[in-house]
């Protein structure tokens, strides 16, 4: 997939939240959904179960419009947190040019974190990504939670943060964080443009 | 136009917390180095964060540095206003031209752009021209410029390749800094957690957080007990709540404006280089109008290849410019290696420089061989001179011709010149001893040895009249020996000239005479009473159409040790035959070239013998030399005059 397309004068980021299940993926792009002019957001896609759990993916296009003459498009799009829809994962996960590792801020869900960073590091490299070279940040989501239940900033970090990339806590049902987040992730992938590194 | 800048406005009163820390810190960087870290820097916040007084801090901190800076502040309504007033009066050239000369441009609120197409062009022309001249530009708005409705795209883009900032709202900690700071400056005192109280109502906007503390200062002062922290959340609070409602955060602007600035930032990130690049060229002199058509395109496929392209140009410039300098040091500096656009006109340039546009120096065309005499004496010579220019460098290397002054060495060694110039692939270099080593001398004066050496190095033949003469020219005898050898080794002719037999030759490196001695030496003895006859008959002949022998014989007879001489007695008899002195005859020529008596010199010396010829025997520069000490002195000259 082309970040730059020169010759069409577009950007194109795609942009993969990813995260054990229940983790807050879904809650960030409706929060974001939530936050976009009409005029700027395609019809979010949602794939969900009865229950509201993610079954395919969703999917949320951004049009940002003319950027510094480029027609400017962010893809934002979830993985099925739930280990058996790992065949889905990997189909969101290819092509992506940044990823957000929504990792759940509670104790109790420390090994699951673990488990989904694992299998995100696994599908890249059976897609022959370098997992150091994908632009990624973490989000310790629902910090809003009573202390007792959940780890701190430092913790998490500690605890899954091994390459020391940008990390953001939130508490993506009232929004806290989300759009720190993807803008922290935006600057990363777009910085890689002028390096070069996906070129038309 | 220009508002002074407020002198309250100094980074020394502007409290630091987390909303501005970075901003502070830009600005402050800019402050110190005008023109060269973030240029534009763009800062934006909402009303009351403290824009202005970051803007005017710049000001005041440049200064502080460089007090010679030309700092200027103003709003945009400043600059619309007078741009205006400007065009209507018929100064809008003057109008650029004044903003030109400012190193340190401050322009407030530049939000009010909005729509307006003509100023938006005005700013960009100056945003370009200011960087350009390394000049430093700062603007604040109270928006990112991606969101100044209807802002230039290239003057995003031109906000962007600086520095895009924002201020945001000052947190708790920063709130009560900010109170205690300014109660201290009024000399206000409250009671504990007063200051607090007002900072915990969540104002902020710094200017109306001042404003709730002056009410809080009024109302203490008129006050009879200080106040409490619970009176003041009432004071201000009530008020507070009706009149700033809290304004929702847009989230997605923010992120669209970060997005839309470092999508411009990467994507325009070959401006940036391509900028630098004219700058530095611009810099050391070369023409970057290629790079400059770049900069006008809207998009360029691969600006890195045409970076390289311009820089791999510049260096066959040097190159060329370098290799030209060697060959003709007055092309050192030419305009001609400084524009990368056009290479044709550079290599022109260089060529001209290789073909010998500087030759060393050549023969004189006015020496035929067909001119030399053949008589016994001179047979030999001439018939090597023949050789020697049939087959150049073959046979007889180098020639030798020995011989005194005025029996035709000069003449034969430029006609064996002239017949080498004739079939010769390169310049062949004619010259006397002295005019080598006054050349070398010259070179070393101007530190252009190499280029000196790589004149000669490039002759196809090499004629060096008076070798004798570089007898204790140490430097020039190096110079030749190394010369000698590398034309010697390429198979190209070196004739030398010799007034001294070689094996008499002092003051010359044995190393040089041995090589000279190596070729074929032959003698060109003194014109004995047959040949000067016979140049005689041939100069009346060729010259003035007469034939008389008798006349040729008396000249012949007179004494006279070179052909020149000779040829100068026949001019001096037909020049006083035409000035009506008589038919030429050997009568006439008795007369003028033998009166009887001999007139006194005036510095009363006896008169040397004379030989009828004006010049002594000696010949050459030497004879002229003679002349000049022989004159009389000025004084002499003047006294016999008066008498």
């Amino acid at each position: 997939m082309s970040l730059v397309n020169f010759t069409a004068r577009e950007i194109t980021c795609k942009i993969v939240y990813y995260g054990p299940g229940r983790s807050g993926k879904t809650t960030n792009l409706q929060y974001i959904y939530g936050r976009v002019p009409e005029s700027r957001r395609g019809r979010m896609v949602s794939l969900a179960t009865q229950t509201d759990r993610t079954l395919f993916f969703d999917f949320l296009p951004l049009e940002l419009g003319s950027i510094s003459g480029f027609s400017t498009r962010f893809q934002l799009y979830t993985v099925p947190g739930q280990s058996y829809y790992n065949a889905t994962r990997k189909l969101v996960l290819q092509g992506a040019d940044g990823v957000v590792f929504v990792a759940d801020s509670q104790a109790r869900r420390f090994d699951d974190n673990l488990e989904s960073l694992q299998n995100l590091q696994d599908n890249l490299l059976a897609q022959g990504v370098d997992v150091r070279q994908m632009p990624a940040v973490f989000q310790y989501n629902k910090q809003d939670l009573p202390s007792d239940l959940i780890l701190t900033h430092s913790e998490m970090d500690d605890a899954l943060n091994f390459r020391s990339v940008q990390s953001f806590e939130a508490d993506a049902l009232h929004g806290h964080g989300v759009f720190e987040t993807l803008r922290g992730l935006s600057e990363l992938v777009l910085k890689r443009l002028a390096a070069g590194t996906a070129v038309a | 136009m220009t508002v002074t800048l407020n002198p309250l406005y100094r980074f020394e009163t502007l409290v630091v917390g987390a909303a501005n820390r970075l901003a502070v810190t830009a600005a402050k960087a800019v402050a110190e180095s005008p023109g060269t870290v973030y240029n534009p820097l763009f800062i934006y916040a909402r009303p009351g964060l403290g824009k202005t007084h970051l803007l005017m801090g710049i000001g005041h901190a440049a200064r502080a540095i460089n007090p010679r800076l030309a700092v200027e502040y103003l709003t945009l309504d400043d600059f619309v206003e007078a741009f205006h007033a400007a065009i209507a009066a018929g100064h809008g050239e003057a109008y650029r031209k004044r903003f030109l000369d400012v190193d340190v441009l401050l322009v407030d609120d530049v939000q009010f752009l909005t729509h307006r197409r003509e100023m938006q062009a005005e700013l960009l022309r100056l945003t370009d021209a200011l960087q350009t001249a390394n000049r430093q530009i700062v603007l604040t708005s109270d928006r990112p410029p991606a969101e100044i409705e209807a802002l230039d795209e290239r003057l995003i883009r031109r906000f962007a390749g600086g520095l895009i900032i924002d201020v945001s709202a000052p947190d708790y900690e920063t709130r009560v800094a900010i109170l205690r700071r300014k109660a201290e400056e009024r000399r206000a005192g409250f009671a504990t957690g007063v200051l607090e109280a007002v900072a915990a109502l969540g104002i902020d906007n710094v200017r109306e957080l001042l404003g709730a503390l002056n009410r809080l200062i009024a109302f203490q002062a008129v006050s009879e007990t200080p106040l409490g922290p619970e009176q003041a959340r009432r004071l201000i609070g009530g008020e507070q709540s009706v009149s700033a409602p809290p304004e929702p955060r847009d989230e997605f602007s923010e992120f669209l404006s970060e997005v839309t600035a470092t999508v411009a930032q990467q994507v325009d990130a070959w401006r940036t280089e391509v900028s630098a690049a004219i700058l530095r060229w611009t810099g050391e002199g070369f023409r970057t109008g290629q790079l400059e058509r770049l900069l006008e395109q809207d998009m360029v496929d691969d600006p890195e290849r045409d970076l390289r392209a311009f820089q791999a140009d510049v260096e066959r410039l040097q190159a060329m410019q370098a290799e030209a300098a060697e060959l003709a040091p007055d092309l050192a500096g030419s305009a001609g290696f400084r524009d990368p656009g056009d290479m044709a006109a550079a290599e022109a340039l260089l060529a001209r420089a290789r073909e010998g546009a500087h030759p060393p120096p050549a023969p004189s065309p006015l020496w035929r061989l067909e001119d030399l005499l053949e008589v016994p004496d001179t047979r030999m010579a001439l018939e090597a001179a023949r050789v020697v220019a049939e087959e150049p460098g073959v046979r007889y290397n180098p020639l030798v011709i020995v011989g005194p002054s005025g029996v035709g060495k000069t003449h034969l060694l430029h006609a064996i010149g002239n017949r080498l110039t004739a079939g010769a692939s390169g310049p062949v270099a004619c010259l006397s001893a002295p005019e080598l080593t006054g050349e070398l001398i010259g070179a070393i004066d101007r530190d252009a040895v190499g280029a000196w050496r790589a004149r000669y190095r490039r002759a196809s033949a090499l004629l060096l009249d008076d070798v004798h003469l570089i007898a204790d020219k140490d430097r020039t005898q190096d110079e030749l020996f190394v010369l000698f050898n590398l034309l010697f080794e390429s198979g190209r002719q070196m004739i030398f000239t010799s007034s001294l037999p070689l094996a008499e030759l002092a003051g010359v490196e044995a190393r040089l005479r041995t090589r000279l001695e190596g070729g074929l030496v032959i003698e060109l003895p003194p014109l004995d009473r047959e040949v000067r006859e016979r140049v005689a008959a041939r100069e009346l002949d060729t010259r003035f159409g007469n034939m008389d022998p008798e006349l040729a014989a008396y000249i012949g007879s007179r004494p006279a040790e070179s052909a020149r001489s000779v040829q100068l007695l026949v001019q001096r008899v037909m020049e006083a035959a035409e000035l009506g002195e008589g038919a030429p005859s050997a009568r006439l020529a008795q007369e003028i070239l033998d009166p009887a008596p001999a007139a006194p010199t005036p510095a009363g010396k006896p008169a040397p013998r004379s030989s009828g010829v004006v010049a002594p025997s000696t010949g050459g520069a030497r004879s002229r030399e003679k002349m000049v000490w022989e004159w009389p002195g000025i004084g002499d000259r003047v006294l016999e005059e008066w008498r």
